[in-house]
């Protein structure tokens, strides 16, 4: 059908002059006009008949220009001779002149002296047909997918798609497509993409932050609590992230104690979040904490304001990023572990970074305190009691030292009280560790005595009360911040009795709870504040524990935070199954041992906890209450958790079977 | 009628049925009609080579029909062997009698040439006695020999009560004629003997109607077929081309030049854009003289144009040309086409877009009917002590037995037999060696660390760049194992490099061969020449460029072929010729070696295909029928077919048991340069120089899809080893990965379709790309698979 591109099929003929020409030069003078037109067509059409089987050995010859020598086969293959001479690679030999109207061609014949092609040297000759390959190709094992070319490995430019490295400098072998096709996975490169916030999401960014580092603690804490619990903010996780990691840079320039604080707090609030993954982050997030921890000064009064307590929290944040992050290929922690070390061990530094960088080593567990603080216990007593007892030079310094002593304190007498047998002796201890010897060993028995005290009923951990600080607030924000802490302070919860693990999800199937995942641990002795509730949930615990269902009720007046969360949740049908707390979406539980078996250490469970909805084990007391009173840890911390005891028994990981 | 010509012109060689494990070269034609005496007359330097063109069975009736063995005319002008005439015991009368015709007629005594003819004609039935008078006119020219039409210059047998030299039955004669182009035309190689053929085939032309009125009458069609329903429109509309070139030829050979220049200069725009290369040639052809010896004219007038029309379509032209009283073109439609007729809907502009394009029209329905056998063959299956040996080999390299199930299943897949393989059988294969055993296994072991592609999974490509080749690189391969590369070059030589790092060594001289203690173990390594090591051997010995080249399966024998007309085997132990396979007279385009060994196919310039087998130095079958040079050949996986790829747009599928022609598939716009099968024999994959790579399924005889995207020749073509992906390379300097599992997932091969032809292809050959990538300035002339799936890709260098 009429396809409207027009064909230029143009029927070009030869001048009827050139055949007079050509017949001029064999010596034919007089030829008729007529003569000429004939031939012009003849010849014409010859011409053409040639060229278009000459373009058949170019297409042949995987050529794309046609040359002399395609010509010459197309003559062969009419059985004429070929025009033998007529030699080139690239052009056509001829040249074009023009003037007075004409147009001519010639074929440019230069005269030339012999000599000087003589005595010319010889050029060089060609090089010879060569076959080359990325080197790395040829002996690559198709099994495993190729690496990008060398750049320059393949001189006219190898597949691009190989390699971008492989650009050569003509750009043009750019592959036209972009490339999700390229079959290297390792070379593979997300598109940089630019996720924008929704305008909602920009909103609740301003008012989170904004509440977080305002003035107004009831609002802080509803942001944090948001912030820990809500699902759906990993969008806004690079904005957090660098907006804690900025704050952090610009308040310890200015000594904002208040800022920082409340900036570790968002930390430990995106931690909590169970449904953030703060991996990808992490290499922002630890300076910003390390900063925290070991900076010369973090407030403008170091004598009055309590920059200790920050230290301290923040050590604790970056023992569980080490816990939550630290593999065997990015050694989160033993690189932490290096830089507190160095700091410590250098003379020159001062006291509130040795303090930070103690501490910050002290959370990471009984064997690094084992290992790398015990044996310079001796060490940093002398200095210690260099500044205690010479002469007075700076009262900062000896606030200093005197913070270092205690936490040394805090922290090694409980490993020691593990690791030495009973009878301690005042002057062993002195000469093995120093002028700190007696303080040790005095606290060592303390600890001793605490641990058999806490063996027989639950009891605060005397080191806890210790902790006059902020922390105090926060722990007392009915949201997570204290909870961790206080299981990871619980160095001295060796007298920690039990810990149970009850994993929502096995337990009640039939609950509502959006978020089932979520496994929670409660220590008894987890903080200072909370030990109130365990005790009255231990007590309550045996009368409730005949019961199923009714162990929320018993609690819910116990604790101001339940009562509320409880309430909430009991909207839900909380009587579809036996387990009326199954349909809360958190879950607390909290089992206590026969009082006798906690003495048998703290290291093991009699036995895996019983799920919620049989709470009332017959193995222990459990006693189960539910409330949001914990924002929850992600389901890896609860193996994770107990390992600040390093001696959690690995059954505790898994849900319980069914009794 | 016999359009189509290669129906008539296949080597009809039967396979000797308890013959030695070859196919034989011909010996004997098979036609019932004669004894066979006369007929066995190959002299070895008869050029040509002896096409024994034996009569196929006629389209109706069956009946065996008188034929004739033609041994193809020495260049010399021997005399012709009159190879069996029909008469037994009289071949030299009738040689008389031909040329006294044929000296009547450059005498111009047409009347007393013309009775003659009668009487000859009437002789002849009368002595042979097999004429299959009854045929149809349409038919019955496919008796015609080719020598005996050549001088006959009419159909010997159906047109009989028509004066000869007239229009309706001339064209009978013509048709007769379709052996012209492909073997006398070509294979017997002295152009002066075309003329014959060319005035019998002009002769059609002398029909004359009013020069003047020829573009009234091609305008009225025009203004009907437009005014024409939609649904008829398309499908008349294939009319067009035919009669513009038919047309244009009348006028031009009975030398209206100028009405010709007009009607050509008038109606040429209204073509297709894809015969647009034909129209060049035809808009040169201005004059009676040109139009002999013109080949592209050749097939026109020799081939009946098909068409597919639907009853309904047929009947409105028909009507509307017999009340017009419009009898030039209805000569024409009923001389020069071949109108396939079927009932049913029209088909639509897509559908019909998709098939046309080729020199000769579509494909008859009837051409594509036949069975084929596209299975694999079963896999011989591998003695234990092999197995074991490459067990402990496994255990050597200090990998676990867990390879072992694995291979099983290999083996218990292959002991499967395809319902659709050919009979084990169905032409001798030779025997599988030992070493091919061990190459097998390594097969196998590469196999099984083979990475599964897909459209996630796309291969890595290597790609290996000849520099420094001048333009000059127009052939390559790469051996099944990947470890050698061999490059045709212009200048006639032949390259072998090796890519892994053992050298190509030669074999010692045979002095030094003497001295070597024949019972050691490693009396395979000590005949190696550790002097001639290498990484490069060059092989001279062509005297034209090399446009093909072909390892066998074992590396131990290369193939080339050349502009020379000449196929070259060369040893890859001493990196000599040793055979010179002469047959095609014209450049050689192609060569390949069956996956079996031992068979090759060459394809080239005079338009045939040639198997061999490398221990004759004959063909032993030809396969003749396309239009047009032969560019590409392929064996069939399992070496029971070849499929031909040619310039006239077409590719053909051969029997190489009996030489017949099974597929014709049309729907490329150019000639076609790259071709290969899926690896389970099922489908084809075809380039061309238009860009597009058209799939086939072979068993349906149907197009499956079409896949756009380069910008010019498709050189190479290529499914990776499972088949999921499809490799193309081309001119455009880029090598594209298409899906091939999504291509070939849904099928239409409903019964409808398989029964109409009727294709419709999904428009998403987009979809289907899976990657793209760019050389600098390195067309792609060869791809390849390696046995884990890695491509490996070449070609030259071509600054800009």
């Amino acid at each position: 059908m009429a396809e409207e591109k027009k064909l230029k099929l143009s029927n070009t003929v030869l001048p009827s002059e050139s055949m007079k020409v050509v017949a001029e030069s064999m010596g034919i003078a007089q030829i008729q006009e007529e003569t000429c037109q004939l031939l012009t067509d003849e010849v014409s059409y010859r011409i053409k008949e040639i060229a278009q089987d000459a373009l058949k050995f170019m297409h042949m010859g995987k050529r794309q220009k046609l040359t002399t020598s395609d010509i010459d086969y197309a003559l062969k293959l009419k059985n004429v001779e070929p025009l033998y001479g007529f030699h080139a690679q690239e052009f056509i030999p001829f040249r074009f002149a023009s003037g007075g109207g004409r147009e001519l061609y010639f074929y440019e014949e230069k005269e030339v002296d012999l000599s000087d092609i003589i005595n010319t040297p010889l050029p060089r000759v060609p090089l010879d047909v060569c076959l080359k390959a990325p080197k790395e190709q040829q002996k690559a094992e198709a099994t495993e997918p190729l690496k990008s070319a060398k750049p320059g490995q393949e001189e006219d430019g190898p597949l691009k798609g190989k390699g971008q490295g492989a650009t050569p400098a003509d750009g043009k072998g750019k592959e036209k497509k972009a490339p999700p096709l390229l079959e290297g996975a390792p070379l593979r490169l997300k598109p940089r993409s630019i996720h924008e916030l929704s305008v909602e999401q920009q909103l609740y960014y301003k008012e989170i932050t904004e509440a977080c580092v305002g003035s107004c603690e009831a609002k802080r804490a509803e942001a944090l609590q948001s912030i820990a619990t809500d699902p759906g903010l990993y969008q806004m996780l690079p904005r957090f992230s660098t907006f804690i990691s900025e704050g952090v840079r610009v308040n310890v320039v200015q000594n904002n104690l208040a800022l920082l604080i409340y900036l570790m707090r968002m930390v430990k609030a995106l931690m909590d979040n169970p449904t953030l993954y703060l991996e990808k982050y992490v290499h922002e997030l630890i300076p910003a904490v390390m900063t925290c921890i070991v900076s010369r000064q973090l407030c403008l009064r170091p004598d009055v304001d309590n920059h200790w307590a920050l230290r301290d929290f923040a050590a604790r944040l970056v023992a569980q990023i080490c816990k939550h992050f630290s593999t065997t290929t990015n050694n989160i922690q033993s690189r932490i572990t290096k830089t507190f070390t160095k700091s410590w061990v250098d003379e020159k530094t001062p006291w509130t970074t040795r303090y930070g960088s103690i501490a910050g080593l002290a959370e990471l567990g009984h064997d690094v305190i084992k290992t790398l603080i015990l044996p310079r216990l001796q060490q940093e007593g002398e200095r210690i009691r260099g500044v205690l007892d010479g002469p007075v030079l700076s009262n900062i310094d000896r606030i200093g030292a005197d913070h270092v002593q205690s936490l040394l304190l805090k922290h090694c007498a409980p490993v020691l009280a593990k690791l030495r047998p009973p009878p301690d002796n005042q002057d062993a201890y002195r000469a093995e560790f120093g002028s700190l010897g007696p303080l040790l060993c005095s606290h060592v028995v303390k600890a001793r005595a605490q641990a058999a005290l806490q063996a027989q009923q639950v009891n605060r951990t005397t080191l806890t009360i210790t902790q006059p600080r902020p922390t105090l607030t926060l722990s007392q924000a009915p949201q997570p911040g204290p909870r961790t802490p206080g299981l990871l302070k619980v160095p001295g919860s060796i007298a920690l009795p039990v810990q149970t693990l009850v994993s929502a999800r096995a337990a009640a199937p039939p609950q509502p709870s959006p978020p089932p995942t979520k496994f929670i641990v409660m220590s008894s002795s987890s903080s200072a504040s909370s030990t109130q509730q365990v005790l009255s949930l231990s007590t309550s615990a045996p009368g409730s524990g005949s019961t199923t269902t009714s162990p929320v009720t018993t609690t819910v007046p116990s604790v101001q935070p339940i009562v509320k969360l409880v309430s909430t949740a009991t909207s839900a049908p909380p009587s579809t199954a036996p387990s009326g707390p199954g349909s809360v979406q958190k879950y607390i539980v909290v089992s206590l041992p026969p009082t006798g078996e906690g003495k048998g250490g703290p290291t093991s469970h009699p036995s895996p906890a019983p799920p919620p909805t049989s709470a009332p084990s017959p193995l222990g007391v459990s006693a189960l209450c539910g409330g949001k009173l914990e924002a929850g840890e992600s389901p890896p911390p609860a193996p994770g958790t107990p390992k600040a005891n390093g001696s959690q028994p690995p059954g505790c990981g898994s849900p319980p079977p069914a009794p | 009628m016999a359009a189509l010509a290669e129906e008539q012109t296949e080597v009809a060689v039967k396979l000797e049925p308890e013959g030695p494990p070859t196919l034989l070269p011909p010996q004997t034609g098979d036609s019932a009609g004669e004894g066979g005496g006369g007929t066995t007359n190959n002299g070895p330097n008869g050029g040509g080579g002896n096409v024994a063109a034996s009569s196929s069975a006629g389209g109706d009736g069956g009946t065996p029909k008188p034929s004739v063995a033609v041994s193809a005319v020495a260049p010399a002008g021997a005399a012709p062997v009159p190879a069996a005439a029909p008469e037994a015991g009289a071949p030299h009368d009738r040689q008389t009698l031909l040329a006294v015709l044929q000296f009547l007629r450059q005498s111009n005594l047409r009347e007393a040439e013309e009775a003659l003819r009668r009487e000859a004609r009437l002789l002849e039935e009368a002595v042979a006695g097999s004429g299959a008078p009854g045929e149809a006119d349409g038919a019955g020219a496919e008796t015609a020999s080719a020598l005996l039409s050549r001088v006959t210059a009419s159909a010997p047998g159906p047109a009989a009560p028509d004066p000869p030299v007239s229009g309706a039955s001339g064209s009978a004669a013509v048709s007769g004629l379709a052996t012209g182009p492909a073997a006398p035309g070509k294979v017997g190689s002295v152009a002066v003997e075309d003329q014959p053929d060319v005035s019998a085939v002009l002769s059609a032309y002398n029909q004359q109607g009013d020069p003047t009125m020829y573009e009234e009458y091609y305008s009225g069609l025009k203004h009907f077929i437009e005014c024409s329903l939609d649904c008829h429109r398309a499908e008349l509309s294939q009319l067009f081309y035919p009669l513009f070139v038919h047309m244009y030829l009348e006028l031009v050979y009975n030398q209206h030049e100028n009405e010709a220049k007009s009607f050509f200069e008038k109606f040429h725009g209204d073509q297709e854009c894809y015969y647009q290369d034909d129209l060049r040639v035809l808009s040169s052809l201005t004059k009676k003289e040109h139009m002999k010896g013109n080949e592209t004219m050749l097939d026109f007038r020799t081939s009946k144009f098909v068409l597919r029309i639907s009853r309904d379509s047929y009947q409105l032209l028909k009507r509307h040309l017999q009340e017009k009283q419009n009898n030039q073109i209805w000569n024409i439609v009923q001389e020069h086409l071949y109108i396939d007729i079927f009932d049913g809907m029209p088909r639509s502009k897509q559908q019909i877009d998709a098939m046309v394009g080729s020199l000769a029209g579509e494909a008859k329905r009837e051409a594509n009917k036949s069975k084929v056998f596209f299975g694999l063959l079963k896999e011989p299956e591998i003695e234990v002590p092999l197995d074991d040996e490459d067990e402990e080999g496994e255990n050597e390299e200090g990998k676990p037995k867990k390879k072992k199930p694995k291979k099983d299943s290999i083996g218990s897949k292959s002991k499967k037999q395809d319902p659709n393989a050919p009979p084990q059988n169905r032409i001798p294969l030779p025997e599988l060696k030992d070493s091919d055993k061990l190459d097998k296994i390594m097969n196998m072991k590469e196999t099984t660390k083979r990475v599964r592609l897909g459209p996630d999974c796309l291969p890595s490509i290597c790609f290996y760049t000849f520099l420094n080749a001048y333009q000059g690189l127009t052939a390559v391969d790469v051996t099944d194992d990947s470890s050698l590369i061999a490059g045709g070059f212009a200048d006639s030589t032949v390259r072998v490099w090796s890519v892994t790092p053992k050298k190509l060594r030669s074999v010692k001289q045979a002095a030094d061969l003497s001295l070597i203690d024949k019972e050691s173990d490693d009396v395979l390594e000590r005949i190696m020449d550790e002097k001639t090591a290498s990484e490069l051997k060059i092989l001279y010995g062509h005297s034209g460029p090399v446009y093909g080249a072909s390892f066998s399966p074992d590396r131990n024998y290369l193939l080339s072929s050349s502009e020379d007309g000449t196929v070259r085997l060369w040893s890859l132990q001493t990196f000599t010729c040793l055979v010179g396979y002469k047959g095609h007279n014209y450049p050689v385009w192609d060569t390949q070696f069956s996956p079996y060994g031992y068979y090759f196919v060459s394809g080239g310039h005079d338009r045939v295909a040639r198997l061999w087998a490398t221990d004759h130095y004959q063909p032993l079958r030809i396969f003749a029928g396309h239009l047009a040079d032969v560019n590409c050949t392929r064996f069939h996986p399992n070496s029971n077919y070849v499929a031909t790829g040619s310039a006239d747009r077409t590719v053909r599928l051969w029997d190489v048991l009996n030489g017949n022609c099974v597929r014709i598939f049309t729907g490329h716009k150019g000639p076609i340069h790259s071709l290969t099968f899926s690896p389970n024999g099922r489908f084809l994959a075809t380039g061309a120089t238009d860009g597009r790579v058209l799939l086939w399924d072979i068993g349906h005889g149907l197009m499956v899809g079409e896949l756009k995207g380069h910008s010019d020749t498709v050189c190479s073509l290529r499914f990776s080893r499972d088949g999921e992906i499809l490799a193309s390379g081309s001119m455009d300097n880029t090598v594209r990965l298409w899906d091939a599992i999504k291509a070939f997932e849904d099928l239409e091969t409903d019964d409808f379709t398989t029964a109409t032809g009727h294709i419709n292809l999904p428009e998403n050959s987009q979809e289907l790309l899976l990657g793209t990538y760019m050389t600098k300035s390195t067309p792609v002339v060869h791809l390849h698979f390696t046995r884990r799936n890695l491509v490996l890709a070449a070609g030259a260098y071509s600054p800009q």
